[in-house]
């Protein structure tokens, strides 16, 4: 079973469709035994770090979490789910994110720029991941964020993108599947990634 | 690169696709999901369904909607028409929707833009803004679909909205609506030029022209348009072709 983590987050409903008519079955779910259980995990999510993260620990999720991650389960984070893999971020004050993968969250910061980052955008891929089987190089996704991840392993980025600056944009790492963009809402490209994550990985 | 989005819009009564001119004479023009998808296919961007309903079941159209489209689109949609509390929001989002457009009572209320945003987060409130021209430059902001002025300015509540949280706006020329002549650009340049969030122009488009115009001149990120895709007058894809040979970024 595929198991999308329930933690308050505004576009669950989206991902678990998307699924769904991949046709796979699908649950969400908030309790660390569901977690500890599932198949495959995905964490969504959009919005702010720091009420993301508290809704976690309220919810006592945060050290299954962990623990599947860690024990190489399949696992992939969706936008705010990507951000929390890591320490700490520019919104979060005090709050320290999951801390699974090393580096920060930062804001988008130029004058230029329209913030948030909101559209359609492409990815360049850097390293050919199973997770694009089938997807060609600079297809386009949905973004919509005004943070991005900068990790400190320059290995861990599979793609990025260019929005004034480059940010990774996809994240690989063994189990660890991360994308910044919205897969549930990428029409046939952004399908076809969450189905090499539900199928391959 | 990011880019610019073509934007299909359905107004919604009963759950059908119906389009009017300056808000008025409305036509039929479809079942919404069916609208939905034909817009996927030719590679719309997002889409956005204002619900112009008035009964006391709108509600649950609106919900019954929003369920049925997300289940089959697979582009980020938004929903609008006379939301008034944080519950309905929460709703539609949990629906399958992915952001909310709220117009008169964020004026009514401006504390609403506020509460919506912390709770649900900037990227998923989107501000619509009708304004119609008053003098040389300045445009009034409308509310109850165009039939009631207020005192306030456009340019400024644009910028009061982002302050307050907004993600984007949605910027609709009551002159232009339903015109077919062309966005509004000294509107939407003005507007673009006063915040850092996105502009959705609306208003006006007819010809593929008006498109290029109100995206480059305009400095809109995304152009919206109605009748000119549901009467099949262009293509969603014949005006991205159109775009990209001018040089402007989009996805095809």
């Amino acid at each position: 079973m595929v198991v999308v983590v329930d933690y308050g987050a505004g576009n669950l409903e989206s991902v678990k469709k998307a699924i769904s008519f991949l046709g796979f079955s699908v649950c969400f779910s908030n309790r660390a035994t569901d977690i500890k259980k599932a198949d495959k995990l995905i964490l969504p999510g959009v919005g702010d770090f720091s009420w993301g993260m508290k809704n976690i620990i309220k919810r006592r999720m945060r050290e299954e979490l962990v623990r599947f991650i860690k024990r190489g389960r399949p696992f992939l984070g969706i936008c705010l789910g990507l951000q929390l893999l890591f320490e700490e971020s520019e919104e979060s004050g005090r709050i320290r994110g999951l801390g699974i993968l090393k580096g920060r969250v930062k804001k988008f910061r130029s004058r230029k720029l329209t913030v948030p980052h909101m559209g359609w955008n492409q990815i360049s891929i850097q390293r050919r991941r199973d997770i694009f089987r089938k997807i060609p190089d600079n297809s386009f996704f949905y973004f919509a964020h005004s943070y991005y991840v900068v990790p400190e392993e320059a290995e861990l980025t599979a793609a990025f993108t260019d929005y004034g600056i480059k940010f990774s944009s996809v994240i690989v790492k063994d189990n660890i599947y991360a994308v910044q963009f919205h897969p549930e809402k990428s029409q046939k490209a952004g399908l076809r990634l969450l189905e090499n994550f539900l199928k391959a990985v | 690169m990011l880019a610019k989005r073509i934007i299909p819009c359905l107004d919604i009564d009963k759950g059908r696709v119906v389009k009017g001119v300056n808000f008025r004479n409305l036509k039929d023009a479809g079942s919404a999901l069916k609208n939905a998808l034909f817009y996927d296919k030719e590679l719309a961007d997002e889409l956005v369904f204002l619900d112009i309903t008035a009964s006391w079941q709108r509600r649950k159209i609106v919900i019954n909607l929003v369920k049925r489209v997300s289940r089959k689109l697979f582009i980020p949609f938004t929903v609008g028409g006379g939301i008034k509390n944080l519950e309905e929001i929460g709703d539609i989002l949990r629906s399958g929707a992915d952001k909310v457009s709220i117009n008169t009572h964020a004026v009514r209320k401006p504390d609403f833009v506020t509460q919506a945003a912390r709770r649900f987060g900037n990227q998923c409130i989107v501000v619509a803004i009708d304004a119609k021209k008053t003098s040389a430059h300045r445009w009034g902001v409308f509310i109850e679909g165009g039939r009631k002025k207020t005192s306030l300015d456009a340019v400024s509540w644009a910028k009061e909205v982002e302050k307050r949280g907004a993600g984007e706006i949605l910027l609709t020329s009551m002159d232009f609506d339903g015109t077919k002549d062309g966005y509004d650009y000294g509107l939407t340049r003005r507007v673009s030029r006063a915040v850092k969030i996105p502009v959705i122009a609306s208003g006006g488009a007819g010809k593929p022209e008006h498109f290029y115009e109100v995206l480059t001149y305009g400095g809109a990120q995304a152009a919206l348009a109605a009748s000119v895709f549901h009467y099949r007058r262009y293509s969603v894809k014949y005006i991205k072709n159109y775009l990209k040979r001018k040089g402007v970024e989009v996805r095809l």
